[in-house]
C-alpha cells in the first residue's frame, strides 16, 4: 500500500514538475513555487506570499501542514523548500536525500498565558515555571509565586496547566527552554513536538490553548507569541538568562539573536545570553536542497526559489513579519542567510544575483 | 451480448467488488503500518498505560486509550438509554401517529443531522461550565462531560431504530393482549418489548459503535491528558482523539503506534458488533 502511494505520488510529482519546467522555459514569469510545513509563522509566509506574488508575478504556494510535514514533502521532493520550527539534527539531515540548507526567516517566541483574574502583572522565576509545568506548585497563593510577585496579592486559587495535545514546534521550543533552566525536567519530561506531560490537559492548537486558559480560572499554559499578541492575551514576565524578567514583545524577542550564531543559524534561541532578551525564542527556517537541479526541475525554477528566499529576509519582508508579530532577523543574520544562499547551486553554479 | 440482465449482474458484481477490496484494503494498510510498533513492545503495546512520545524515550502503551474510549462510549450509552428508549416508546406506541409525535420525530432526527464540532461548542461553553459551577470538576474537562455530550448525539440513533422496530410489532398480538384485558403498560413491558428486544438491542449496540469512534466533540471536552483516569471526573483521552491530535507531526514509531490504535479501534468495534449479532441471534423471536 505504502509503495504504491509512493509510486502514485512520484508520478504526480513527476507530471507536475514536467509541466512547470515547459512553463518555465517559455517564461520565466509563469514560474510556479509549492511550499509546505510548520504553521507557526504561516501569519507570516502567507502575508508575504501575497505581496511578492503581486510584485513578482509568480505563483506561490505555501501548505501549513506543520514542520514535520514540512520535512517529509522536501524529502519526497514534493515541494521546493520546506519550512520548520526545529533545525533538522545531524540524523534527520542524514535521512535526506541530498545536502540542505536552512535559511532563517524570522524570530518567534513561546509566551506564558494565565487567566487570574484582577492580576494584570505577573512574574515567573525559573523554579517558578518549572514547579508549575511538573506539577510541584498547585495553588497561586504558593509562597514560592510570592516571592517573584513582591505585593501582588495572589489568590486561592487551584493551578490549572494548559499545553498542546497535537505535536508542535511551540511545544519543541518550550521544552527546550525548561530542559534548559531545570535538570529535573530534562530527566523527566525532555524536550520534543510533544511529551509526556507530568500535569495539566491538552488542547488542540494555540487556539485551543489559548481559549481553555481564557475559560479557566487559575489556568496557565504557552502559546505561540504572534497569537498570543494578535488576540491580546495576558502573558507573564519570564525570568532570562541575566536574572531579568522580561515582557515579550518584538524587541525582547529579536534581542534573542543578537549573541553568536554559528554560521549555519542552526540553533536555538532559548535562554539566549543576552540581558534584554526574552528567554523563550526561536528561529523559524525554510529548508531547501543545495543543489537546486533535481527531479527535471527547470532553472528558471530554481532562480525563482533562491530569488523568494532572498526576498523574505531582507527588508521589506521582514517589515511585514512585524505587522503580523514576529520579530525581525538582527542585520548580522541577514547577512549569514544571504551568505547560506549564496551556497545553493543548479548544476554547480550559484543562483544568488 | 449486451443483454440488460448480464449487465445489472456485471454492475453489482463490480460495485460490491469494490466495497470488499476498499474494506481489505483498508484492514491490510492498518496492519502493515501497526507492525513495527507491535514488533518492538509486543502486548505490553495494549497492557501498558506508559504513553512517551518523547524522542530518545520513547515508550507507546495504548491502555489510557482504550480505557478512556470504552469509558465515555459507556458512560453515553448508559444515560443515552432512559431518554432515547422512552421517547422511542413516546413516538411508536403512545402517541403513534399524532403530530406531537411527527414533531417529536423531527426534533430528534434533526440531533442527528447536527455536526460533531456544533455539539463540541455547545459543550464548551454550556456545559463546562455547569459542571464546574456544579464542583465536579476544577476545570470541567473530563470523561463524564464528553460522555454526556456523546450521550446526546447517539439517542436518534438508539431512537429511530427502536421506534421503527416497535412500530413493526404485530397489530394482531397487540389487539389479542388487549382483549384479555391488558392494560397498556402492560401490552408494552410483556408485548411489545420481549417481542421487538433483538431489533431493540441492535440500535443500542449500533449507538454504543457510534460513541466509541466519535472524535471531534469528544476532543474539546475530555481534557486529552494521556493517563489512565482516576476517575470519571478526571480528564483522559481517547483512541480516536489521540489519532486526532497527534497525526500531523508523528512520523516513524509514533505514527506506527498511531496506526496501531487505529487498527484495534477497528478490531474493539469489530468485536462489539460481534457481540451484537450473537446476542439478536440468541434472543431473536
Amino acid at each position: 500500500m505504502k509503495n504504491l502511494i509512493g509510486i502514485i505520488t512520484v508520478a504526480l510529482l513527476l507530471s507536475s514538475c514536467g509541466n512547470s519546467s515547459n512553463r518555465g522555459n517559455s517564461s520565466s514569469e509563469n514560474v510556479s513555487l509549492t511550499a509546505a510545513g510548520a504553521t507557526f509563522p504561516l501569519p507570516f509566509y502567507n502575508l508575504a506570499i501575497k505581496n511578492y506574488s503581486k510584485s513578482a508575478g509568480t505563483l506561490l504556494t505555501y501548505g501549513g501542514v506543520g514542520s514535520g510535514g514540512g520535512i517529509r514533502s522536501l524529502k519526497d521532493k514534493v515541494v521546493d523548500f520546506g519550512a520548520t520550527d526545529a533545525y533538522l539534527n545531524a540524523d534527520q539531515e542524514a535521512e535526506m536525500p541530498a545536502e540542505i540548507v536552512h535559511i532563517p526567516t524570522c524570530i518567534g517566541a513561546v509566551v506564558i498565558a494565565y487567566s487570574l483574574p484582577g492580576i494584570e502583572e505577573l512574574k515567573l522565576s525559573n523554579e517558578n515555571l518549572t514547579d508549575i509545568f511538573m506539577g510541584k506548585i498547585t495553588n497561586w497563593n504558593d509562597s514560592r509565586i510570592k516571592e517573584s510577585n513582591p505585593g501582588v496579592t495572589l489568590p486561592n486559587l487551584a493551578v490549572t496547566v494548559v499545553h498542546r495535545s497535537d505535536g508542535s514546534g511551540t511545544t519543541y521550543i518550550f521544552s527546550d527552554f525548561m530542559s534548559k533552566i531545570s535538570a529535573d525536567w530534562e530527566n523527566e519530561v525532555g524536550r520534543g513536538k510533544s511529551l509526556k506531560w507530568p500535569v495539566g490537559l491538552g488542547a488542540k492548537g494555540n487556539p485551543g490553548v489559548a481559549g481553555t486558559i481564557k475559560q479557566t480560572n487559575g489556568a496557565v499554559g504557552y502559546i505561540g507569541s504572534e497569537f498570543a499578541f494578535a488576540q491580546k492575551i495576558p502573558v507573564a514576565q519570564v525570568e532570562n538568562s541575566a536574572g531579568k524578567y522580561v515582557m515579550p514583545n518584538l524587541a525582547s524577542i529579536s534581542a534573542a539573536a543578537k549573541g553568536e550564531i554559528p554560521v549555519d543559524t542552526k540553533v536555538m534561541l532559548t535562554c539566549s545570553t543576552d540581558p534584554d532578551a526574552y528567554p523563550i525564542s526561536g528561529f523559524t527556517w525554510l529548508i531547501l536542497y543545495k543543489e537546486q537541479a533535481y527531479n527535471k526541475r527547470s532553472k528558471a525554477q530554481a532562480e525563482e526559489t533562491v530569488k523568494f528566499l532572498s526576498w523574505i529576509i531582507e527588508k521589506d519582508a521582514q517589515a511585514l513579519a512585524q505587522q503580523v508579530n514576529y520579530a525581525p532577523l538582527p542585520e548580522k543574520t541577514v547577512a549569514q542567510a544571504m551568505e547560506l544562499l549564496g551556497s545553493v547551486v543548479f548544476d554547480g553554479q550559484p543562483l544568488l544575483k | 451480448m449486451f443483454n440488460s440482465e448480464r449487465i445489472v449482474k456485471t454492475l453489482l458484481f463490480l460495485a460490491s467488488a469494490v466495497v470488499i477490496l476498499v474494506t481489505a484494503g483498508m484492514v491490510y494498510s492498518l496492519t502493515s503500518g501497526a507492525i513495527p510498533v507491535f514488533k518492538e513492545f509486543g502486548l505490553r503495546f495494549i497492557i501498558s498505560s506508559e504513553w512517551n512520545p518523547t524522542e530518545g524515550r520513547e515508550v507507546y502503551g495504548a491502555l489510557p486509550f482504550i480505557i478512556g474510549t470504552l469509558l465515555t462510549s459507556l458512560i453515553a450509552i448508559i444515560l443515552c438509554f432512559p431518554l432515547a428508549f422512552s421517547t422511542s416508546l413516546f413516538i411508536g406506541e403512545y402517541y403513534r401517529g399524532t403530530r406531537m409525535a411527527s414533531i417529536t420525530g423531527t426534533m430528534v432526527d434533526m440531533l442527528a443531522g447536527i455536526p460533531s464540532i456544533v455539539y463540541g461548542l455547545w459543550g464548551f461553553y454550556v456545559l463546562r461550565p455547569l459542571i464546574v459551577a456544579l464542583g465536579w470538576s476544577a476545570q470541567g474537562f473530563s470523561i463524564f462531560t464528553a460522555g454526556v455530550v456523546l450521550a446526546i448525539m447517539i439517542i436518534p440513533y438508539a431512537t429511530s431504530i427502536t421506534t421503527e422496530i416497535i412500530k413493526m410489532v404485530s397489530n394482531d398480538l397487540k389487539e389479542a393482549a388487549y382483549s384479555l384485558g391488558a392494560t397498556r403498560r402492560e401490552v408494552i413491558f410483556n408485548v411489545i418489548v420481549p417481542n421487538a428486544r433483538s431489533g431493540i438491542f441492535t440500535s443500542y449496540i449500533l449507538a454504543f459503535g457510534r460513541a466509541l469512534g466519535e472524535t471531534m466533540a469528544v476532543t474539546m471536552l475530555i481534557g486529552n491528558s494521556n493517563m489512565i483516569p482516576k476517575g470519571i471526573f478526571d480528564s483522559g483521552n481517547t483512541m480516536a482523539s489521540v489519532i486526532a491530535n497527534q497525526f500531523g507531526e508523528a512520523d516513524g514509531l509514533k505514527l506506527s503506534a498511531l496506526i496501531a490504535i487505529a487498527l484495534l479501534l477497528f478490531v474493539i468495534t469489530g468485536i462489539i458488533n460481534g457481540i451484537g449479532k450473537l446476542i439478536v441471534k440468541k434472543y431473536s423471536v
